[in-house]
């Protein structure tokens, strides 16, 4: 038998083959997932992995790439900065609906004028918006003690109702026949959020995911509040008589982390969705934690694990169109890879020994 | 205008999922393991269970096959938790990632069918509700009066005295998974076949993590559970009733008031746990920390 022997520090060489083990032993139960279920496993894995890249369709899907990576990589950013400091906000698909929405108030009420300031101004809503949904489970947590795991889930399905009842209701666009949803944001310049490059995929939200990163790098490595979050994390108890002050903390990575979710909504809708729908939110706060997981909580990691994932995404939705695919196999495939990283993570943790 | 007794009824089926997921996390908790894959455990006994009741016509054999299913998951987060030492929250947060993508992809076959119809009990209400309310006194007697009970709570509340002891934590705390699993799988069938008697993605709506802050609510006490439960059952059957009756607030907006009470509910628990004002029980003190055993 083998016994574990905890290390005094994780090596970085372990910190960098486990999430690159979990992406093969994800692609390897995942094909055998698909074999089972009558499909050609190899064409399955390529398909998702390959040919969004380097296949016939590519020039279509590369800049989808950057679509789909950009709001994952800002969220998962503000979620790394918390969950170094053993605060979970798992609400973060909440935070990102309500800053869509709050975003998208701001630019129907100013329909249709045409201004220089809607689009600054939508996204000074929409950070707010999610600020302040993330500062919910904040303030209960400090006040009260309440879980901000449980409160700020809630506060999704809460955020989801809110969605929809925009779309049936005050949002409702008085030119669409009836139908939910609000008008379309693309349509309306001064609103949008257009790529900023012709087919490249880059649109503002990707800008913002790049200075997020960047932000989060400075904190965690150059600032005093990423020694304070660090050690949070790691001796609770410590941390105090180093002079963190708990609340404090609470209050700025669950706001932070909302706001970025809320400024991932607003970027969303003003472009690739371009409306409020009641199914606004499209999981991409869920996808979010298991991207800061997979990227170790370090920017480098969560750039490169939100490229991956959006992979997953542009993939998924290709087998889906060349092999029938079920369309919820992607999700399948993200729970199977946090899965795994969270299992090979002991390598990084423990040494194993041959018990004698 | 409104019988009191269909009322009654109503929202003793609104709480039954909630009671099985709860009472079964609560064993989890109390033996120190913090499973967050509760959702993703029901909505597993969700299908699972819709599928053989469906295959057999028989809506006992469906809830039999939610058990064993609901527990066959739930061993995923045991084996990475308990052997591999993983994190718990980020564990169970993945348990239930997985459990919802992989029914909805093996749940579209079965969409649009319709569950066999259940046999019904005693006072119009359905062996299942009875079942529930009976495995609140069970779970209270085994972890108040049993000695297999007190071994489970030794292990929640100091799992390196439970070791110094020599009671097996491990094997303790991955029955005790195990079983949680088993009776969220039973709640979430409860859902498919009993309530809204077909299969949908994503059905179970929260459910799962409304019977976590249940949990919390009963200060870790079955009978506490079964108060939670019932509690959220009447927030929606209440929220039901009035969408029916037409009041002048949007739908959607009324279908949040179960979440909301829950948040309520939690923040009023909390304050009270926080400012020492209650007798009530505390959360179990090892719970959440990995076990990890030196020799």
């Amino acid at each position: 038998m083998f016994r574990l022997e905890p290390r005094a520090s994780a090596p970085l060489i372990w910190q960098v083959v486990t999430p690159i083990l979990a992406v093969l032993a994800t692609m390897i139960v995942g094909g055998g997932l698909f074999a089972v279920m009558g499909f050609d496993p190899v064409a399955a894995i390529r398909t998702i992995f390959w040919d969004p890249l380097f296949g016939p369709a590519a020039s279509y899907s590369r800049p989808q790439l950057l679509v789909k990576a950009g709001p994952l990589i800002l969220i998962a950013s503000g979620l790394a900065l918390g969950f170094r400091a053993g605060i979970w906000n798992i609400g973060a698909e909440g935070q990102y609906i309500i800053g869509a929405i709050c975003g998208a108030a701001v630019a129907l009420a100013a329909y249709p004028m045409d201004a220089f300031w809607i689009f600054p101004a939508m996204i000074l809503a929409g950070a707010a918006g999610g600020w302040a949904w993330g500062m919910v489970p904040a303030l209960l947590r400090n006040w009260f003690g309440a879980s901000e795991i449980l409160v700020s889930l809630m506060l999704v399905y809460v955020a989801q109702r809110i969605a929809a009842w925009m779309a049936f209701g005050p949002m409702k666009n008085p030119e669409g026949f009836n139908f939910p949803g609000s008008r379309n944001l693309q349509q309306y310049e001064p609103a949008s959020n257009p790529e900023l490059f012709a087919n490249s995929g880059l649109h503002w939200g990707g800008v913002a995911a790049i200075l997020a990163l960047a932000a989060i790098w400075f904190i965690m490595s150059r600032h005093v509040l990423g020694f304070h979050i660090r050690t949070a994390g790691a001796a609770p108890r410590a941390a105090r008589f180093a002079g963190v002050r708990p609340e404090r903390l609470v209050a700025f990575c669950l706001g932070v982390s909302g706001a970025l979710a809320g400024l991932a909504g607003l970027f969303e809708v003003a472009g690739p969705a371009g409306q409020i729908t009641e199914s606004f939110g499209s999981g991409y706060g869920f996808t979010a934690i298991i991207v800061a997981f997979l990227g170790r909580l370090h920017p480098l990691g969560i750039l490169l694990a939100g490229l991956l994932l959006a992979l997953t995404y542009i993939g998924g939705e290709l087998a889906q169109m060349m092999l029938n695919l079920p369309a919820a196999t992607v999700q399948v495939f993200q729970g199977m890879l946090l899965f795994f990283l969270l299992g090979f993570d002991v390598l990084t943790r423990y040494r194993i020994r041959r018990r004698t | 205008m409104i019988d009191p007794m269909s009322v009654f009824i109503l929202l003793l089926g609104a709480a039954t999922p909630i009671l099985f997921a709860a009472l079964g996390e609560l064993v989890v908790e109390r033996a120190g393991v913090l499973n967050l894959g509760v959702e993703g455990m029901m909505i597993t006994g969700a299908l699972a269970g819709f599928a053989a009741a469906y295959a057999t016509g028989s809506p006992a054999v469906g809830f039999a096959a939610a058990a064993l299913a609901g527990a066959a998951v739930s061993m995923s987060f045991a084996v990475l938790t308990q052997f591999l030492l993983s994190n718990q929250v980020a564990t169970g947060l993945a348990l239930t990632l997985f459990g919802l993508g992989l029914t909805a992809m093996f749940g579209k076959p079965y969409e649009g069918l319709k569950a066999p119809a259940m046999m019904p009990g005693p006072l119009r209400l359905n062996w299942m509700i009875w079942l529930g309310i009976a495995l609140v006194p069970i779970v209270w007697w085994f972890l108040a009066r049993t000695r297999a009970g007190l071994i489970l709570r030794a292990v929640g509340e100091n799992h390196d005295a439970a070791h110094g002891l020599g009671y097996p934590v491990r094997w303790v705390r991955i029955l005790a998974i195990g079983f949680g699993g088993a009776l969220a799988g039973m709640g979430g069938a409860y859902i498919s076949i009993a309530t809204v008697l077909q299969w949908t993605e994503g059905m179970t709506a929260g459910a799962g993590w409304i019977a976590l802050a249940i949990v919390v609510f009963a200060q870790w006490n079955p009978w506490g559970v079964l108060a939670g439960a019932w509690l959220f059952g009447g927030v929606t059957v209440l929220q039901l009733r009035l969408q029916a009756a037409g009041v002048a607030v949007p739908v959607q907006l009324l279908s949040m008031a179960p979440y909301l009470a829950t948040i309520f509910v939690l923040v009023l628990i909390s304050a009270r746990q926080k400012f020492g004002r209650s007798g009530g029980g505390a959360a179990p003190a090892s719970l959440g920390r990995p076990f990890y055993a030196l020799k």
